[in-house]
């Protein structure tokens, strides 16, 4: 694995926060492993996305803090966050009929300023994350053109030519084939092993988790209710507890990951 | 999909049944209130009058000014029923036939239809009856409706409530703009319509009620009789259907009796707006929403409504007057904005 | 050794940027030659030559009066106008992703012109204090529209029905005002209910001016910012622009120069509402359509002006003919909005 990227350290501290009256998150601790893919996991409406919210600072903590490298994120300038940690959120909004490339560009704004022009070093990274993402071949067709999957690995180009070390996906998979979802799934291992980028994503999928993931985040009502290797946090408890479900864990024989078999009351032998 | 928060039909039936008792009893109290707000309306003006001129008005003498002025204010209070009455039911029809809270024949466009078409024809058509009028004014409302419903139909979830009066909207102010272009070279049209542009009552004599009684009337018995018809249409086109109803006829019946009411009404007073949806919903908090007793319930609060603003606008800025469109657009203004505020997002 | 992908990008982008400094060119020629027609021809033709040199300072008997006094400050007043109109009302149309949500539609105009005429007509005042009122009278009715129309975030449809509610309840506001008037002025009543430039004075021009150099240039300075936030708040945040604090900021300056435009001209019809869609039809989606907005609302005011004056069979104040104009846009604009469930 190819570390040429410095390691940054991305932690949460007894973090509380959501929105209205209530929390949705309650004393939450979290250490995302600096340059592994990291997953999380849980049921609906647990806190999944807005713990990648509180993270991204698009929501602000009423306890506790979000720390990048020891420092809490909510003092840091916008922009110096902005190069350091990317965030694809749940529906980006492209433009009518803006071309891919044009919307890779967007990407470079943390990156400049009121005076400064579009350099040399824009374009490159543009076309590196096109490279990256195999969308070359696309940059001159508007983006709406394109199939879902396309458009996730165009999304992620953006994301890419902001050259961050962290990438944050909220649900990059949700709304997509399962072809397509492999397909955005090997991309940002591909990143992850290549750029050495840390990539943290809220997936729905337990299984497609515990198969990408080298770290996996179970949250239950608002609290991590365990954390670590796909071996540790995929079990008949966690699964219980976290989901509310039975179910039997294989190993899958495709990857050799974990796997997880739901059981429910009909269609399970012996029963 | 509004059809998982209605109620069923048998919850319903058996809601009505327990408050048929509490709607005689509102019933009653509009009728009253109605005949104070009358007797107000011929009493108060921008003129002072004794009570022995309104006596002698009444008889039919107009000896002096006290007695011309309510002389006056008889065909001007009778206007004032009338075109509130048609437009509070024509309301609560467009609200049954669209299932939107937000329709209104001043938000969907028709008045301003009528409007527009009345001014074409008088403007380069010259037409000049006041029959010609009603009936230009009749065309413009219906050719408006028609054209408000395809617009706001167009596209996934056909013609969800705010779909439909955002069309309306826009083909409101669209109107109102052409009405501005047509009307504008021609200046000695210009300042005499301006009070009609804004929607007003004043000015009202027999001879222009008249021509618009029999349009009124078969308005009204239409839409009345369109009860049953939206009672069932409220349930939802499926269940109607399954009820063994013919929706789009239903709809296109009921439709024809609000647009004669909407076209007739501006055709003499101008576009008031926000009447037709401010009426309805007060009245279904009162009486329900059987239209059976709804739609009579809404013409009775319309008018009482109108004649109410009306006589607002002649005390509080004595001795010049308020038009009713003014008022009623101040007062149903916040009203639709409450009522758009409560739309769930997932309807647009 | 410079790959051909990104040879082929540059390549690309180099195109992009010629087209946009060309349609901006030609819009900019475009502005000037209807200026120089208005200055020149009238009820009678003024050669060009006179014109320079009436300009130039000269007193020529006759051409000073209609040249100087006549047609140069409503020339002027329209191009400011006409700049002010179209550069807020893309920015608001951007910011808001909706182009349906234009100011003119939502009632902030509705809210400047009820502020100055209130301000000339009820409380006799004149000059630019009249501006100011309209400007405060602008933010106040957008944080109003914003306000009510907010609910778990806003919801586009939602913002454009407040808005039209609350624009119906300001001109009808307008309309009594208007009504109640010691004098009725036909003229003046078409001013602030649709817009003109009737009468315009080079004095209006001064604040107008001002108020297009201090927002204009402030929104101009914010066009990236404003372009991230197209993507969606979120995405803008994860880009590094700080939402919250841009869209004030922006929406101030656009509000600031609108109201000052309405408080001159008053709420001239829809060409805050069009030039958005057409700057962008024309410079495609992957440039900023700030500047050619600008610049193609002074076009559509000169023009439609010059139009109302001499092309017309009857004298139209610039307000009608731009409203019987963006009437049947507005109108496509739904439809198009439905049938596709797009925005701009």
């Amino acid at each position: 694995m190819n570390s040429a990227m410095p390691e940054h350290t991305l932690e949460a501290h007894g973090l509380s926060t959501g929105y209205g009256t209530d929390n949705i998150l309650h004393d939450l601790d979290l250490t995302v492993p600096p340059g592994r893919i990291t997953a999380i996991v849980g049921a609906n409406a647990c806190g999944k996305s807005t713990l990648l919210r509180a993270m991204s600072r698009l929501l602000a903590p009423r306890e506790g803090q979000v720390l990048l490298d020891g420092k809490s994120i909510h003092r840091m300038s916008a922009r110096l966050l902005a190069r350091t940690m990317g965030l694809l959120p749940q529906s980006p909004i492209a433009p009518e009929g803006i071309a891919v490339a044009d919307l890779v560009s967007r990407g470079r704004h943390p990156h400049q300023n009121l005076f400064s022009r579009w350099t040399r070093k824009d374009d490159e990274a543009v076309d590196a994350a096109l490279t990256a993402t195999r969308t070359t071949e696309l940059a001159e067709r508007p983006v709406d053109e394109l199939s879902g999957g396309q458009r996730q690995r165009v999304w992620i180009a953006m994301a890419l030519a902001q050259e961050t070390d962290i990438l944050l996906l909220d649900e990059p998979t949700t709304f997509l084939d399962i072809s397509h979802q492999i397909d955005v799934l090997d991309l940002l291992t591909d990143l992850n092993r290549e750029r050495g980028t840390t990539v943290v994503m809220v997936l729905h999928d337990l299984n497609l988790a515990a198969r990408y993931a080298d770290h996996l985040v179970a949250i239950a009502k608002g609290r991590v209710h365990v954390s670590g290797s796909p071996e540790e946090v995929l079990t008949q408890q966690n699964i219980r507890a976290v989901f509310g479900l039975e179910s039997q864990i294989i190993t899958d024989p495709v990857s050799g990951r974990p796997m997880m078999l739901p059981i429910g009351r009909y269609r399970v032998l012996g029963c | 999909m509004m059809t998982d928060r209605r109620p069923d039909a048998k919850h319903r039936i058996s809601a009505i049944a327990l408050t048929n008792r509490n709607r005689a009893l509102w019933l009653a109290g509009v009728v009253a209130l109605l005949a104070a707000l009358c007797a107000l309306s011929v009493t108060v003006g921008t003129r002072d009058v004794s009570w022995s001129d309104i006596t002698a008005a009444l008889a039919g003498r107009t000896d002096n000014l006290g007695q011309a002025a309510v002389a006056l204010r008889i065909p001007r209070t009778l206007l004032g029923v009338l075109a509130g009455a048609a437009l509070g039911l024509a309301g609560a029809v467009m609200q049954g036939v669209t299932r939107n809270p937000l329709a209104d024949p001043g938000i969907l466009g028709v008045n301003m239809g009528a409007s527009l078409a009345v001014v074409i024809g008088i403007v380069w058509f010259q037409i000049e009856t006041a029959g010609a009028y009603i009936w230009w004014a009749i065309a413009g409302a219906a050719l408006a409706a028609v054209f408000v419903y395809t617009i706001g139909s167009l596209g996934r979830g056909g013609a969800t409530p705010l779909k439909l009066a955002l069309a309306g909207a826009a083909t409101s102010v669209a109107f109102a703009s052409l009405v501005i272009a047509v009307v504008l070279p021609r200046a000695d049209i210009a300042g005499g319509i301006r009070s009609w542009q804004i929607g007003g009552i004043g000015g009202a004599t027999s001879e222009r009620i008249w021509p618009v009684l029999p349009f009124l009337a078969v308005g009204f018995a239409i839409s009345l009789l369109s009860a049953r018809k939206l009672n069932l249409l409220a349930l939802g086109d499926e269940l109607a259907v399954g009820l063994g109803e013919r929706v789009a006829f239903a709809r296109a019946s009921a439709s024809i009796g609000a647009i004669l009411l909407c076209g007739a009404t501006t055709a003499v007073c101008g576009p008031i707006g926000f009447l037709g949806l401010v009426v309805p919903h007060v009245c279904r908090l009162l009486v329900g929403i059987d239209h059976r007793c709804l739609l009579p319930f809404s013409a009775l609060g319309g008018a009482c409504l109108l004649i109410a603003a009306d006589v607002a606008g002649r005390i509080a800025a004595r001795p010049a007057e308020i038009d009713v469109g003014i008022l009623t657009a101040l007062i149903g203004a916040p009203v639709f904005i409450w009522i758009v505020r409560r739309q769930r997002v997932r309807e647009l | 050794m410079v790959s051909t992908s990104l040879q082929t990008l540059i390549a690309n982008r180099r195109r992009r940027q010629r087209r946009y400094r060309s349609v901006v060119s030609i819009l900019a020629l475009l502005v000037v030659a209807l200026f120089a027609l208005s200055l020149a021809i009238g009820q009678t033709v003024t050669p060009p030559l006179e014109v320079i040199r009436v300009l130039l300072g000269e007193q020529i008997a006759g051409a000073s009066f209609t040249v100087g006094q006549l047609r140069l400050p409503r020339a002027v007043m329209s191009v400011l106008a006409g700049l002010s109109f179209g550069l807020g009302g893309v920015t608001f149309q951007l910011m808001l992703r909706n182009p349906l949500a234009s100011p003119d539609i939502i009632g902030i105009t509705s809210g400047a012109s009820a502020a100055a005429v209130f301000a000339i007509i009820v409380l006799s005042l004149n000059g630019p204090i009249v501006s100011i009122i309209a400007v405060v009278a602008g933010l106040g009715v957008s944080m109003l529209v914003y306000g009510l129309s907010f609910r778990n975030g806003v919801a586009g449809t939602r913002l454009i029905l407040v808005g039209i509610g609350i624009s119906a309840m300001l001109e009808s506001i307008i309309a009594y005002i208007l009504s109640s008037a010691p004098a009725w002025n036909l003229q003046e009543a078409m001013r602030w209910l649709t817009g003109s430039v009737n009468g315009a004075q080079l004095g209006q021009a001064i604040p107008l001016l001002a108020s297009l150099a201090v927002f204009g240039g402030l929104l101009l300075s914010r066009s990236r910012d404003l372009e991230a936030l197209r993507l969606g708040d979120d995405m803008a945040s994860a880009l590094g622009v700080g939402v919250a604090r841009t869209r004030m900021l922006i929406m101030v300056a656009a509000v600031g120069m609108i109201a000052s435009a309405t408080a001159v001209s008053g709420p001239i019809a829809f060409v805050a509402f069009l030039s958005g869609p057409i700057a962008a039809r024309i410079v495609g989606s992957s440039s900023s359509p700030l500047v050619p907005a600008a610049l193609i609302g002074a076009v559509l005011v000169l023009a439609g002006d010059f139009a109302g004056q001499f092309l017309l069979p009857s004298r139209y104040p610039v307000g009608v003919v731009t409203g019987a104009l963006g009437a049947p846009y507005l109108i496509y604009l739904i439809v198009r909005v439905n049938r596709t469930g797009s925005a701009l």
